[in-house]
């Protein structure tokens, strides 16, 4: 665990200005016995909880040798490394168990029906996502709709017209503050603003959007806002110098120099919203049937059919449970597909002279 | 004077084309778009929510009015983001140390992208975890704490039998907001100046004593806004609570009880779908007093992040 301490390079040449030292040795060794004891716990029946901790305590004998022959100050160092390298490996912790329980409980649902059957009429076993598919893809399609062009703009109004001036920084520090407004008082504001229209008790797909832009506007303005701060200013300059006019200058010089990045910014913003399920829950609602009409009636969501169908299983529970596994697993996937779909974007598409 | 009269044909903007006009107009059009935004979602959120303030203890479901009702939905709301902050803050702090300074190099980004997958988890999956894997695990730790440390009122239990408290709510939530406070610090400990840490190093000091001496001071206040940041992410978070607890409207500080405050968020969520009339606006009445906490929380932070730009010119 502690193989990241790296060999003192002063060597045995200084030992006798520095005092005793522990052998280079030692850390790797401590951390060999550590992983072998929680391995060896894991099969002998102790478990991975009780192996793990186990594991720590050998490691934690680490500093207490320091401290018998280096002395207290290394012997602090040497503790605060082993805290550091253990709050990485307990940040891993839960990473490993979400995705465990969700691939473990949610593979077994998947299938051909799984993906192309509805919840329409069934009760019990049977039935599939495909509703609550059609529905995502239509909401999250449509909040990108929204969100793109005006997070664009904004970012270009930002970078290229606005600058330092005080409206431009005071939309700089209310995207950021936007940025923090929580998902279901989103949920509210688009079911506030139906209500005028619609009377009470509205819920409808596009309704949904509206609530996921407001999500999205932030994020996208933030991240290609970065990107175009990136573009060299000797390209603009040098279009200017052809005597191209401004907007030309952005749309044919800005804009494409920083295209990978605003994709990979916008990839990761759809990531972000696809899997918000409370302002959908508030405005979307939930159905069991099929809905092509964002403008129309209730529309069942991935995110919002996990949730439901795991909160009111019926009865039987049992396929209800499965399916909202099964549900979290598909989820899961768009979601990782999508961040690693702007990783690659990012990385083979980017302009190669930043580097 | 006069020199300014000679430049001025030179600096003559040049011809408005339409197409420019156009361009400029729809990029300030969205920027100010968003502004309308923002208040148009103070706006209807007040709007809705004033009826909901004013409406009387027989016109809604809960039979209370507002204040007595939002009170202990605003302590849950407070105390569950408090507690997460708690618990994620040392790993956030010690993640983002282990990424900039321990981590060999060729691993550092790797492992921030481990990190950053915590992140892109969708919150529907943290609840559906929160709610069946840790709970369970979680059932013997608080068995132990009841009869161990019981006299300590926060853990006086009786613990819960199904694992669902506000401490595993929080402890979900506290996943949910280390990756954006492990990232604010990553960069901020990036950004340290290589001469401070290499004057601590070259005056003895141990890699600790040069994070304490160099590292810590320089970051104290981007520390301090990621932690904000994390509290508004947390103060706001919806289905982790919604799913994780089970909760039952009190005001305690029982953490391992089955008897839990639930925070707005959650609230809000578990009830929208059967409320009707005069219940729907006090729900969104809650909502507008959550939108301001967060408001307030994120307004903080960001003051802070941005007083700290000024500094950095002096450093």
């Amino acid at each position: 665990m502690t193989t990241t301490l790296k060999p003192s390079p002063q060597g045995d040449l200084s030992a006798d200005l520095r005092g005793a030292q522990l052998p280079s040795w030692a850390p790797k060794a401590i951390a060999a016995l550590a992983g072998v004891v929680a391995v060896a716990g894991w099969f002998t029946g102790l478990g991975p909880v009780r192996g793990i901790i186990l594991a720590w305590l050998i490691a934690a004998c680490l500093p207490l040798w320091s401290v018998m022959i280096e002395g207290k100050r290394k012997a602090t160092d040497r503790l605060v490394t082993l805290l550091v390298v253990s709050a990485f490996g307990l940040a891993v912790i839960p990473l490993v168990s979400i995705l465990a329980s969700v691939i473990g409980k949610g593979a077994q649902a998947l299938s051909a029906e799984f993906f192309t059957y509805s919840m329409r009429n069934v009760v019990g076993e049977g039935g599939g996502i495909y509703h609550a598919l059609v529905g995502t893809l239509l909401i999250t399609s449509a909040a990108a709709v929204i969100s793109v062009p005006i997070g664009l703009f904004t970012a270009i109004y930002l970078i290229e017209y606005g600058e330092d001036g005080r409206l431009a920084s005071s939309i700089r520090f209310l995207v950021d503050v936007m940025t923090g407004i929580p998902s279901i008082v989103a949920g509210l504001f688009a079911y506030a603003l139906f209500v005028i229209f619609f009377g009470e008790g509205v819920r409808m797909g596009i309704g949904g959007s509206v609530a996921l832009s407001v999500l999205m506007i932030p994020v996208v303005v933030r991240s290609c806002e970065e990107m175009l701060k990136l573009v060299p200013n000797e390209l603009r300059e040098a279009s200017y110098a052809l005597g191209v006019p401004k907007w030309r200058t952005i749309s044919k010089v800005v804009l494409p120099t920083a295209l990978a990045g605003i994709v990979t910014g916008i990839t990761l913003a759809i990531a972000r919203v696809i899997g918000e399920t409370a302002p959908l829950l508030i405005i979307a609602g939930m159905t069991d049937s099929v809905n092509f009409n964002l403008s129309e009636g209730r529309m069942a969501t991935l995110p919002v059919f996990t949730y439901s169908s795991l909160m009111q299983p019926g009865v039987p529970p049992e396929p209800s449970i499965e399916r909202a596994w099964g549900a979290a697993l598909v989820l899961l996937i768009i979601v990782m597909v999508l961040n690693l779909l702007a990783r690659l974007v990012s990385h083979y598409f980017s302009p190669k002279g930043e580097r | 004077m006069s020199s300014n009269t000679e430049l001025e044909p030179a600096a003559k903007a040049p011809p408005q084309r339409p197409g420019d006009r156009v361009f400029r107009g729809l990029s300030l059009g969205a920027a100010i778009a968003i502004l309308a935004t923002l208040a148009g979602v103070a706006i209807f959120l007040t709007a809705e929510g004033i009826p909901g303030i004013t409406a009387s203890p027989d016109e809604v479901k809960s039979g209370e009015s507002f204040l007595p009702y939002v009170t202990p939905l605003v302590f849950g709301t407070l105390w569950a983001a408090f507690l997460a902050l708690l618990i994620a803050a040392p790993v956030a702090i010690g993640v983002a140390l282990f990424i900039s300074h321990y981590a060999p190099a060729k691993l550092a980004q790797p492992i921030g992208y481990v990190i950053d997958l915590l992140a892109a988890v969708p919150s529907v999956v943290y609840g559906a975890w929160g709610m069946v894997t840790l709970a369970g695990a979680v059932r013997p730790l608080y068995e132990w704490l009841e009869a161990n440390l019981g006299f300590i009122p926060l853990f006086a239990g009786p613990a819960s039998a199904t694992g669902r408290t506000i401490l595993t709510a929080a402890l979900v939530l506290a996943v949910m907001i280390l990756p954006i406070m492990t990232a604010i610090c990553r960069e901020i400990f990036l950004q340290t100046p290589r001469l401070h840490e290499e004057a601590a190093l070259a005056l003895g000091a141990t890699r600790w004593e040069m994070t304490r001496l160099a590292v810590f001071p320089y970051a104290r206040s981007g520390i301090v806004s990621a932690a904000m940041l994390a509290l508004g992410r947390a103060l706001g978070e919806t289905m982790a609570v919604a799913m994780v607890l089970s909760a039952s409207g009190v005001v305690t500080l029982n953490l391992i009880s089955s008897t839990n405050p639930s925070t707005i968020a959650a609230n809000i969520a578990l009830s929208f779908a059967e409320a009707s009339g005069k219940t729907v606006n006090v729900l969104i009445a809650t909502g507008l007093v959550l939108f301001v906490i967060t408001f307030v929380v994120n307004f903080a932070a960001r003051a802070i992040v941005n007083r700290r730009k000024e500094f950095d010119g002096a450093n």
